[in-house]
């Protein structure tokens, strides 16, 4: 274990809040005796930082920065098996395992994200109803905890601490290596299938079409139209497949296009999105197109642009992700996109799906079965706030919960109301282990 | 290909070992701490490597090295490359007024490579094919108030290498000199990190290319030869009055 001292900053993807002080202390071995209690004030692992919100922060406390913990341990092809150490990306798994004929159980929507951080945020991908999240797929990690304990937790051992750090947001301890599940794939590609739709309802008639014969279904909105045109978009889904020829780029993009500065925040007004929201929308002049495309642009369109965030200026941004209970959704859907579109705060990215009913196996996790709608807001202060506040509401009202690994603002009132377990959760929490996130959403609780 | 590699726990080498893994390569490893062994062996195996073998040693015994390269050569059936990776970064403030420490750096970071070097240019010599690699530094170009115990120790390892290249060049063998600058690894993570820091991975990928070509001096990343090329230009009055 080393000392920090790193001219990097450690921020959260979504740039707001921005931490001031932050200690790092990186850890480069699993087998390093680490003196946790060692160290002053509260400790909170990190991976690639690709939290949006202050989940991946520690104000005044000390980052455990995960990365140089990147070897593999064990590929058991037989069991369809790997083993890694936590600070392990999916990118380098896909790099190992696509040439064998594998893939992940389930990818969120960029592969710049480490192993600690998949089971920390118990995060999910286009396969939802199908695969569930990517927590239900690990069969046993070792967790270090503060008092120098190394525990190996499974179903079976530890079987609480399992459930605990499986979308524990990092409090729990810290995840050395992870042991999970990989799925043999028919092949690297995905016959893709892009379908128009006018409106909310056409999206669930499609969705309801689609789930048993596609492994990955989701759907970009326009959140920006309104009265008949609500909740219009693009439906995307698809299965793997090998074409015949193979096309010959197989592999991931090469030359990767880096956002060379922070664009003003001015950039992103209701004018520019408004455009770029219908451009996208008519760019597809069918109502439906078949292609088959490589998994790198299908899984991942945003890491072909690396720093993408700076493209909201020095501000940064919020998202917004919650799940609503399937019987009442398009109420509340509609309700939401309503609210949205009359605010007048321009949401960039909107992306919907339907969560299936594989139940998600942490005790914090997020995903449940409904509709899910993630959306990108620029910062804009109060403003955005405010309208984030009366999301709530109204998602609450619809019996649905708003997801803490992406939120940097919801109040301690609305996370308690929405994860009423947080008190069985707090009890396995690792005493020197903490976040921002943490702090914000307990301060106000009344023990 | 079959490749020693002696201080294979360096987070540098092991980037460069994963290269050829991925090729299929058979890996004999030398590193002093046994379970960081295991783990870069692991990593190397689950990667592709076709045979890797652990050989745990502190490279400065230095009566030692004989032995182990016989053993690397029995158990692969021969060698094709060698990179030599291992060293330390002194507390040049502390060292310098320590006649023992000081001298135990340059056992570390200079007799120990010239001591492999010496064993494996016979062998080497002889086969008449193959590669050796030594990871010097850009530290060894120039001596400074600052880090001269390391410094002058690659200094020494730049030096013998050039000299054996131009040896083992009439015997078909290739001496690959790296010439890092400022790295992100253990070895730097007590530092205050600047622009100029390259990624392990950025590193080893460069030496696995330059092994593969048998390259002569290697810059990495390459803008350092320049920089290299002007502070070698200062002249000594003046260059012993700067602030490096
Ligand atoms: C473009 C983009 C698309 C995304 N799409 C999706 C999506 O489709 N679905 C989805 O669910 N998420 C999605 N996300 C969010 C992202 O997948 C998660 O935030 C992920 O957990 C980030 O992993 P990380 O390695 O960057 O971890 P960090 O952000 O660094 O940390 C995340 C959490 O994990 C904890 N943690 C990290 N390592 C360890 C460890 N070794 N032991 C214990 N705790 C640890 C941290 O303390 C923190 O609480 C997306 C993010 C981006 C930027
Ligand atoms: N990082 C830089 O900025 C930089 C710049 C220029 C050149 N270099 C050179 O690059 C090489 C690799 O260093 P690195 O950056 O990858 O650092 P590193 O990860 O700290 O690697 C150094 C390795 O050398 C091993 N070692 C030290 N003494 C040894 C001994 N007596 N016997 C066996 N092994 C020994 C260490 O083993 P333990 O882990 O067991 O201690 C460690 O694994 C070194 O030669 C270094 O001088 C580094």
């Amino acid at each position: 274990m080393i000392i920090n001292g790193h001219g990097r900053t450690y921020q959260s993807w979504g740039r707001y809040p921005k931490v001031k002080r932050q200690n790092v202390v990186r850890i480069h071995w699993r087998g390093d005796s680490l003196d946790l209690a060692h160290i002053n004030g509260s400790v909170l692992p990190r991976g690639l930082g690709r939290s949006y919100g202050d989940s991946c922060l520690n104000e005044d406390g000390t980052l455990l920065d995960t990365t140089p913990l990147n070897r593999f341990i064990a590929f058991d092809e037989s069991a369809g098996l790997l083993r890694c150490e936590a600070g392990v990306t999916l990118a380098e798994i896909l790099r190992l395992i696509v040439p064998r004929g594998w893939f992940l159980p389930t990818t969120p929507g960029t592969k710049f994200v480490t192993v600690g951080g998949a089971i920390a945020n118990d995060v999910h991908g286009k396969n939802h109803h199908r695969a569930g999240t990517f927590g239900r797929h690990v069969t046993r990690f070792e967790l270090l905890r503060s008092n120098g304990e190394r525990l190996i937790c499974s179903p079976d051992e530890n079987a609480d601490l399992f459930r605990a750090t499986i979308g524990g947001l990092g409090l729990t301890g810290l995840i050395l290596w992870a042991e999970f599940r990989v799925q043999r794939v028919a092949g690297p590609f995905i016959a893709k299938e892009q379908i128009r739709f006018s409106c909310i309802d056409e999206f669930f008639e499609i969705s309801a079409d689609s789930d048993e014969r596609y492994e990955h279904t989701m759907a970009w909105v326009d959140c920006l139209a309104t009265g008949r045109n609500l909740g219009r978009g693009l439906f995307m889904r698809g299965n793997y497949t090998r074409p015949k020829p193979i096309p010959r780029q197989t592999t991931e993009p090469r030359s990767l296009f880096t956002m060379p500065i922070q664009l003003p925040a001015f950039v992103l007004n209701l004018m520019t999105v408004r455009a770029f929201n219908s451009l996208y929308y008519h760019s597809q002049l069918p109502k439906r197109t078949f292609r088959t495309v490589p998994y790198d642009p299908f899984f991942y369109p945003l890491d072909a642009i690396h720093e993408w965030h700076r493209l909201y200026g020095a501000p940064g941004f919020l998202q917004y992700q919650f799940v609503v209970p399937y019987a009442q959704d398009r109420t509340a859907i509609k309700a939401i996109l309503t609210e949205i579109s009359r605010s007048g705060v321009v949401s960039f990215l909107a992306v919907l799906k339907v969560f299936g009913d594989v139940p998600s196996p942490g005790m914090l996790s997020f995903p449940r079965p409904g509709v899910t709608l993630a959306l990108d807001f620029p910062f804009r202060g109060q403003r955005t706030l405010a309208l984030l506040d009366r999301l709530d509401q109204i998602v609450q009202a619809h019996g649905g919960v708003v997801n803490p690994a992406k939120d940097a603002r919801m109040s301690a009132a609305s996370f308690q109301a929405f994860y009423p377990q947080w008190r069985e959760f707090a009890q396995y929490i690792d005493p020197k282990f903490s976040s921002s996130f943490w702090r914000r959403v307990t301060q106000a609780s009344h023990e | 290909m079959k490749l020693l590699i002696a201080g294979a726990t360096s987070a540098i080498a092991h980037e460069t070992a994963r290269y050829f893994a991925a090729d299929g390569a058979e890996l004999f490893l030398v590193g002093r701490d046994p379970e960081k062994l295991a783990a870069i062996q692991h990593d190397l195996q689950v990667r592709g490597a076709k045979r890797v073998v652990s050989y745990a040693l502190d490279l400065n015994e230095l009566e030692r090295h004989e032995a182990m390269i016989s053993e690397a050569y029995e158990a692969l059936g021969g060698l094709d490359a060698v990179l030599i990776a291992h060293g330390t970064l002194p507390d040049q403030a502390r060292v310098q007024h320590n006649r023992a420490e000081t001298l135990q750096e340059f056992q570390t970071n200079a007799l120990s490579y010239i001591s492999l070097l010496t064993i494996l240019a016979e062998r080497f010599e002889q086969q008449r094919r193959g590669c050796i690699a030594v990871i010097s530094s850009v530290a060894g170009d120039r001596g400074r108030g600052s880090n001269y115990v390391y410094g002058a120790a690659k200094g020494a390892v730049s030096l013998f290498a050039s000299g054996l290249r131009a040896r083992l060049s009439k015997a078909g063998v290739a001496v690959v000199t790296i010439k890092p600058g400022f790295v992100d690894t253990p070895m730097t993570a007590h530092l205050k990190k600047n622009p100029l820091y390259a990624s392990p991975a950025r590193v080893g990928r460069r030496i696995y290319v330059a092994m593969l070509k048998g390259e002569d001096v290697v810059y990495v990343p390459w803008f350092w030869r320049y920089i290299m090329g002007i502070i070698r230009l200062i002249p000594e009055r003046l260059f012993k009055r700067l602030p490096l």
